[in-house]
């Protein structure tokens, strides 16, 4: 294995830990702004607040963690994407600005600066994902020309293409957070909640699922080079997904016993992994590889000192907070909020 | 020096981006400014809490809830500033990625840090032992350190490109990591944020609590929301004052055109004068006080020193000299002032009077926030403006950097109008925060000094307070 593909994978692994984690927290976006103002949705609310609050900076930072590499490893890829994809990519920031703000101004905010914070943080929820997948889309569709020409700003991306994956990055979101979102309940002794998010996570994977196995026929129209890359030498990845997606569908009708998080986590990871492997060894398909963007060894080696420490640092570091989050040892009354009237 | 591409940027996208860029940095500066000084007076006054002190640990919790929604819209901010490297200069990242992305992929790694320990701290008030509390917000405080040295590592580095060798297609050939992160510029830029951090974050604490004290309200908790960060921050300002000439006398050296516009320097030779305002009009001074000398005596310790003008810098090589020169002295006027209102402090004590009454440098101090932020952002005027119109010194024009997407003005205006709202939205978080607290307080009799304004909010939990009166 050289170097160039060792920091591949761990970009990847990266992109794959910001889509679960960071996507989980989009996806509690997605159900908050769906609760409405049923008689539940406050207490919906609330656990999902108290879900994501003591995670979701830590999550967030896979984002930026794979900005540095992708800039850093692959300086000509970073160039081309951000000028093609300028516009999903600046309103995605602006939603990646708005959604945090908003959470973070939240529980300090008066009661109607809450219920605008709320609106704000559920719709940015929805649209960030949407344009990060449609950014991803037109990268994995092969639209993402080289070079410093002045791009066209609409052509890359307002395809089926990235229509489908930012629909997709939505649906993947929303249920990989009412499966979290379930045992969430779970643990805080809330059975009716534990049944509402177990009622959505049911449908969220079966829309999931059909976005994704459906996207194949839309990708064989508008990415016909993706579609045969991901049959070719993506299909364990594909078929792992939908096996590993049966087996989550299949664990939540029976009520979502232990093994349903990792099960629909896993499906996730497979359809991440079978896109990285379909274009592998390009990180712009069809016109520029891993090695002819690479940066010099010596740049790929501090790289790589970096991931080590991360690994011996971040790692057990993110994990005391995961753990110490699920152990509810954590909680958001550390702020000094006001309960609600 | 890379040949100049053909310029096929419309001089409005210029324009707007670097506006952009600068309104977005300048805003997230204040805000990453108080993530690495806030840690640090949270860690004091939780720490005194932990000994006994209940107004401290009262002011700990507080300023823990105002770290908290500060970090994150500092994290968010942050983020608009790595997408908007590639968004605006994809040329520069595209080109010199490869050696200036090394710094910000170890500031990646602070920044995790930061981001773990802190949610751990905020969200462990409750139920955590106060030992391993306090120990979870040891990491937060240190990751402010190291996030500031690699950031100002790579903008060092903008400013003294070093270890690096481009090959014939222009692209970086070969990287020494070391000598990109430890380029001539780091050594003076680095201790100079962190000092800035510091007198930021610790003046614009405690010019709150000045008005506090103006207004009359004179019990413990607001003597030492005054005290520990106006102490910190008073600390900082004389050691500023050394490391900022030790900065000035290396731009001397290291950036002739930058230090030549700071000091309006037009004719090259001996004996220049340290000029007090003035503008430069058509190549000439205009106004100002001029302290003959002064200039080539700090730059060189002698008169004679012979100090680099505008004569000497080809005409497309000169920053624009006015802005960069007001900016200059601004920051060192504020300095200077900040460092003065430190020594007041130790005046008032050493005639055993009390600061909480002496009213006019409360009046001083209460200015001293502000005063602390216009000197950081004049600061990065220096520094940022004082480069052009190079991105990379010498090395990449700003005009060939910028993104060929066109409609940087709509995206300009678009930013201006968001992080207007942010500001705005900041503002009234934090001052309904304050409301309640003054509530919570009023309802208590006093100082809520059980915690805060629910009874679940005691620290440590019900039976672990740390019990002890306001020690006076």
């Amino acid at each position: 294995m050289t170097a160039v593909d060792l920091t591949a994978i761990t970009l990847w692994l990266g992109v794959t830990a910001y889509a679960v984690f960071g996507g989980a927290d989009f996806g509690g976006g997605f159900w908050d702004l769906a609760a409405g103002s049923g008689p539940h949705s406050h207490r919906v609310r609330d656990l999902i607040v108290n879900a994501i609050g003591p995670v979701w900076e830590a999550n967030h930072t896979w984002l930026i963690f794979d900005l540095v590499i992708l800039w850093t490893a692959f300086p000509p890829a970073f160039a081309a994407i951000m000028s093609a994809l300028f516009v999903p990519l600046s309103l995605a920031a602006v939603g990646i600005v708005l959604r945090g703000s908003a959470f973070a101004f939240r529980p300090v905010a008066g009661p109607r600066g809450q219920r605008v914070a709320a609106a704000v943080f559920g719709l940015s929820s929805v649209v960030t994902p949407f344009f990060l997948g449609a950014a991803a889309g037109a990268i994995a569709g092969g639209r993402v020309p080289v070079g410093d020409a002045a791009p066209d700003l609409f052509a890359s991306w307002l395809t089926l293409t990235s229509a489908l994956a930012g629909i997709l990055a939505i649906a993947t979101c929303a249920y990989l957070a009412a499966v979290f979102l379930v045992a969430d309940a779970r643990r805080l002794g809330q059975a009716d909640l534990e049944r509402y998010f177990l009622r959505r996570a049911t449908i969220a994977a079966v829309v999931a699922g059909a976005v994704t196995f459906a996207g194949i026929g839309v990708l064989q129209v508008d990415a016909p080079a993706l579609a045969s890359e991901l049959i070719r030498a993506g299909w364990p990845f594909v078929v792992a997904s939908g096996v590993f997606g049966l087996g989550a569908l299949v664990l939540l009708s029976r009520g979502a016993p232990l093994g349903t998080r990792p099960l629909a986590v896993a499906a996730v990871v497979a359809v991440i992994w079978g896109w990285g492997v379909a274009q592998y060894p390009d990180i712009l398909p069809g016109t520029l590889s891993l090695a002819d963007a690479a940066a010099p060894p010596e740049s790929l080696a501090a790289l790589l000192v970096v991931f080590v420490v991360a690994a011996l640092v971040i790692a057990p570091s993110l994990m005391l907070l995961f753990v110490l989050d699920q152990r509810s040892r954590l909680e958001s009354h550390g702020l000094e909020t006001t309960p609600r009237p | 020096v890379i040949p100049p591409v053909l310029l096929d940027v419309a001089p409005a996208d210029l324009l707007a981006a670097r506006s952009q860029m600068a309104f977005t940095l300048g805003y997230h500066i204040v805000l990453a400014c108080l993530g690495v000084g806030l840690p640090a007076l949270v860690l004091i006054a939780n720490w005194l809490g932990l000994r006994g002190d209940a107004a401290a640990m009262l002011l700990a919790r507080r300023w823990s809830t105002v770290m908290a929604v500060t970090f994150a819209v500092g994290a968010v901010t942050g983020t608009v500033l790595s997408f908007e490297m590639g968004l605006l200069w994809p040329v520069l990242m595209g080109r010199f990625g490869a050696a200036f992305g090394i710094p910000f992929a170890v500031e990646g790694l602070f920044f995790f840090l930061e981001a773990i320990f802190i949610a751990i701290y905020v969200y462990g008030w409750r139920r955590l032992s106060p030992r391993a509390h306090l120990l979870s917000g040891i990491p937060v405080a240190i990751a402010g350190l190291g996030g500031t040295f690699s950031v100002i590592a790579a903008n060092s580095w903008m400013n003294q490109p070093a270890g690096y060798v481009l090959g014939p297609d222009g692209r970086v050939a070969s990287v020494a990591p070391l000598d990109v992160i430890l380029n001539r510029a780091t050594f003076y830029e680095v201790p100079h944020m962190l000092l800035a951090a510091y007198m930021v974050t610790g003046f614009l604490l405690a010019s709150v609590y000045a008005r506090g004290l103006l207004r009359g309200h004179t019990d413990r908790y607001v003597r030492l929301g005054f005290a520990i960060p106006f102490t910190l921050a008073a600390i900082a300002a004389p050691v500023q004052v050394f490391v900022g000439d030790v900065a000035a006398r290396s731009v001397f050296i290291d950036q002739p055109s930058k230090f030549a516009a700071m000091e309006l320097i037009t004719t090259t030779g001996p004996n220049q004068p340290a000029t007090i305002g003035g503008v430069l009009v058509d190549g000439k001074v205009v106004g100002g006080i001029a302290l003959p000398g002064l200039t080539s005596l700090l730059a060189g310790f002698s008169p004679d020193t012979v100090i680099t003008g505008f004569d000497q810098i080809p005409v497309d090589q000169r920053p624009p000299a006015t802005i960069v020169h007001l900016a200059w002295d601004a920051m060192v006027g504020i300095g200077t002032a900040l460092v003065a209102l430190g020594v007041w402090a130790l005046v008032i004590r050493r005639r055993r009077r009390d600061y909480a009454t002496a009213r006019w440098f409360l009046r001083a101090a209460s200015l001293a926030g502000i005063g602390a932020v216009v000197a950081l952002e004049a600061g990065w005027i220096v520094t940022e403006v004082g480069r052009q119109p190079w991105v990379v010194y010498l090395v990449l024009r700003t005009s060939d950097a910028v993104t060929r997407a066109g409609g940087i003005t709509a995206t300009f205006a678009a930013v201006v109008v968001l992080y207007t709202g942010l500001a705005v939205a900041t503002f009234l978080a934090l001052r309904t925060l304050a409301g309640r607290w003054a509530r919570a307080d009023a309802a208590a009799g006093g100082r809520d000094l059980g915690g805060g304004d629910t009874d679940e909010s005691v620290p440590y939990g019900p039976h672990r307070q740390p019990d002890g009166e306001p020690r006076a």
